[in-house]
């Protein structure tokens, strides 16, 4: 589904990535764990468009089309998510004008019908018991005013409304009180399935009790160091973020 | 500047055709008022970039033309009126083609016993009493040249009178017209909004242009709130890209009355909107809100000025606007506070998003407190859009285009929702989808 061939990419003249390869198949969890300044948001961000980041090298194929050259509402159209680390506020505009415009810009995308709004709030309706979100929530602002919790619960909401192929999950876990972060992980979980793939982007295990991944890959300085199964994400809450600095000059602070 | 003696000449030297017109109008009471005025206009001198109120506005452009006044009738089709009126709100229509009120397009719906809407040409003619006791009370022409020369050569214009504790449920929909292909025209709308003790009434100016001819629109607008009336008042300015708008209104505040004021705008080549309110007794409430969208050269101004004269009276006053291209933007908001107005809440904001480089904004709250216990505020930003929340847009597969047209609309949503009949809310809202997402 998604492969990542050599990918350089930075921000105002700094390389942060340095080299990233990565195969995602359909059906698969990969965790990207790392520590604080290691790339991971970075290669968030490059996979969704953001344009303020530059590719200088490498390549990202997607279902056999290169990534890179797609706008980001193509990008989005084509089934890639990304849940941000720090969801955007956007006052005066609903959530439910969001999803509504989303959705049917990503049907149309595809050649399909508008949905009428009966189809689309019973859709609604059926998404947010998944994150247990009340109904007065969907007339509100865009994450105007919403509590860490609400904000990320929203992510969560909106990628079971679009209904991805490939979601990228940046940091949704940080911040979360226990409750919510099962709360996000039940979602997140409800929504696996052989079709689709999800990246999830972790400083921390603990969401990986939660949500269990095929693989995990440890990036650092913007390279990934090392891939296993899951017991590797075990392996490094014991050690620490330093076992895999081991020869690494400089210490960062877990 | 012997240009502007030349344009100020022309005015005065064409007074004698329009005395001759007004055949039988000679004969009303107000007409010294339009000598006393004259003789004023030609004391005054056209505001230059040097008058602090006029900094940023020059009005230069706006001198390089001899406006006549127009004397042909001017046929408008139905089928264009009706373009202009709001899908789904039943109201009282009329209609002014080139500054002349038009019967065969009004439509006045069944109003209550004593209230009249309609030309105030023909309430003058009447000296109509309540006309002569506001007319030109509160739009001084004394010290103020546009106003002078409106009130010289008052014509034509909106006259609504609701008598006390009359309900006027459908809203008033005024609708100015400025058709003319061959002559450069004047026209001068003199409107005079009476509502008395306990009334209530919405009132729609609706200021519509031809897209590309160049004409000078002249307003001054009177309104006066009595005792508890509630008086909404929206003002809807689609006029040519070519054109020149002035305009004035001038708002009256008398104990517990409410006024509520919005101005919708897609500019002129050259806009300024006064608008001033005055509360004259206890417990008023006032909101002023705004909103532009411009582009292109066009320079647009919103100078308003909030008269606090006395005790527990609250205000709100809240201009947003979107700027392309080169055009520029003014927002000049006074609000004074004066001694004895203890308890007063005023609030001002002026927000503005710049679309370009080269658009520009001068924004200037003036507080003047006088009194000692009162809540004032104000706020001013100039920003350009949110990049971030536009990206967040596109990334959940919103188009470049859709995404700017949400944020624009979000923008604007402050001042659009305090509107508070639907289907002008929805009529604003096309009229931002069509400036913003061709």
């Amino acid at each position: 589904m998604l492969e990542i061939k050599n990918l350089h990419a930075g921000i105002e003249g700094n390389e942060i990535l340095k080299g990233i390869d990565l195969k995602v198949n359909a059906g698969e969890v990969h965790a990207i764990m790392g520590p604080n300044g290691s790339g991971k948001s970075t290669l968030a961000q490059v996979l969704a468009g953001r344009e303020e980041y530059e590719v200088k090298e490498g390549k990202v194929i997607y279902n056999g089309k290169n990534l890179l050259d797609l706008a980001p509402e193509d990008r989005a159209r084509e089934g890639v998510f990304l849940a941000f680390q720090y969801p955007v506020e956007i006052p005066g505009v609903s959530n439910t004008n969001l999803l509504k415009t989303a959705l049917n810009e990503i049907r149309k995308y595809h050649g399909e019908e508008e949905l009428d709004t009966i189809e689309f709030l019973s859709l609604i309706k059926e998404k947010m018991n998944l994150v247990e979100l009340d109904q007065k929530f969907l007339s509100r602002s865009v994450n105007e005013g919403f509590s860490g919790g609400e904000k990320k619960r929203n992510e969560i909401f909106q990628m079971a409304v679009l209904q991805p192929k490939l979601a990228i999950l940046d940091e949704t876990d940080s911040g979360l009180d226990i409750d919510a972060l099962k709360i996000v992980a039940n979602g997140v979980n409800k929504l696996r399935s052989k079709d689709n793939a999800t990246i999830v982007v972790t400083h921390y295990q603990r969401l990986l009790n939660y949500i269990v991944p095929d693989f995990v890959h440890v990036l650092y300085n913007g390279k990934i160091v090392k891939s296993g199964g899951k017991e590797l994400a075990l392996e490094l809450e014991a050690k620490g973020y330093d076992w895999i600095k081991n020869g690494k000059e400089e210490l960062v602070n877990q | 500047m012997n240009k502007m003696i030349d344009i100020k000449d022309w005015y005065i030297s064409n007074f004698g055709e329009f005395e001759k017109r007004l055949n039988g109008g000679k004969e009303s009471s107000i007409h010294q008022l339009r000598k006393d005025a004259l003789s004023n206009f030609s004391k005054l001198e056209f505001p230059s970039i040097k008058d602090e109120e006029w900094k940023y506005t020059s009005i230069v452009p706006l001198l390089k033309y001899n406006f006549v006044t127009s004397l042909k009738e001017k046929k408008i089709s139905k089928d264009f009126i009706k373009s202009l009126l709001f899908d789904g709100l039943e109201h009282s229509l009329i209609v002014f083609i080139n500054g002349r009120f038009s019967n065969e397009h009004s439509d006045l719906l069944n109003l209550p016993n004593g209230v009249v809407v309609g030309s105030i040409a023909e309430e003058i003619k009447k000296n109509n009493e309540i006309l002569l006791k506001h007319f030109g009370r509160y739009a001084d022409h004394r010290d103020h040249i546009f106003t002078a020369l409106s009130t010289a050569y008052t014509d034509d214009g909106a006259f609504i009178y609701v008598p006390a504790g009359k309900i006027v449920k459908e809203a008033i929909h005024i609708v100015f017209i400025t058709d003319s292909p061959e002559e450069k025209i004047l026209t001068q709308p003199r409107n005079l909004f009476v509502a008395e003790k306990n009334s209530q009434v919405t009132i729609i100016e609706h200021y519509v242009g031809n897209e590309d001819e160049i004409y000078f629109t002249n307003a001054v607008t009177e309104i006066v709130a009595e005792e508890n009336a509630i008086l909404d008042h929206i003002k809807l300015q689609e006029e040519s890209k070519k054109s020149f708008h002035i305009a004035r209104m001038e708002v009256d505040q008398e104990r517990n009355s409410n006024f509520s004021s919005h101005l919708i705008s897609t500019g002129a080549d050259l806009t300024r909107n006064e608008f001033n309110a005055k509360f004259n007794d206890e417990g008023g409430e006032c909101t002023l809100n705004g909103l532009y969208m411009i582009d292109g050269t066009r320079l647009f101004d919103a100078h308003t000025l909030m008269d606090h004269a006395k005790p527990h009276c609250n205000s709100h006053e809240h201009y947003k606007g979107i700027l392309d291209e080169k055009s520029r933007g003014v927002f000049n908001g006074k609000v004074i506070v004066r001694q004895d107005a203890q308890k007063t809440n005023a609030f001002q904001e002026n927000n503005n998003i710049l679309l370009s480089d080269q658009a520009l904004v001068n924004t200037k709250p003036q507080l003047e407190i006088f009194a000692d216990d009162v809540k004032c505020s104000h706020g001013a930003t100039i920003g350009q859009m949110d990049d971030d929340a536009k990206f967040y847009l596109k990334s959940r597969g919103i188009g470049e285009e859709a995404s700017k047209g949400i944020l624009l609309h979000a923008f604007a949503s402050d001042v659009i929702t305090s509107i508070k009949i639907d289907s002008i809310k929805n009529y604003i809202e096309k009229l931002i989808t069509e400036k913003f997402n061709q």
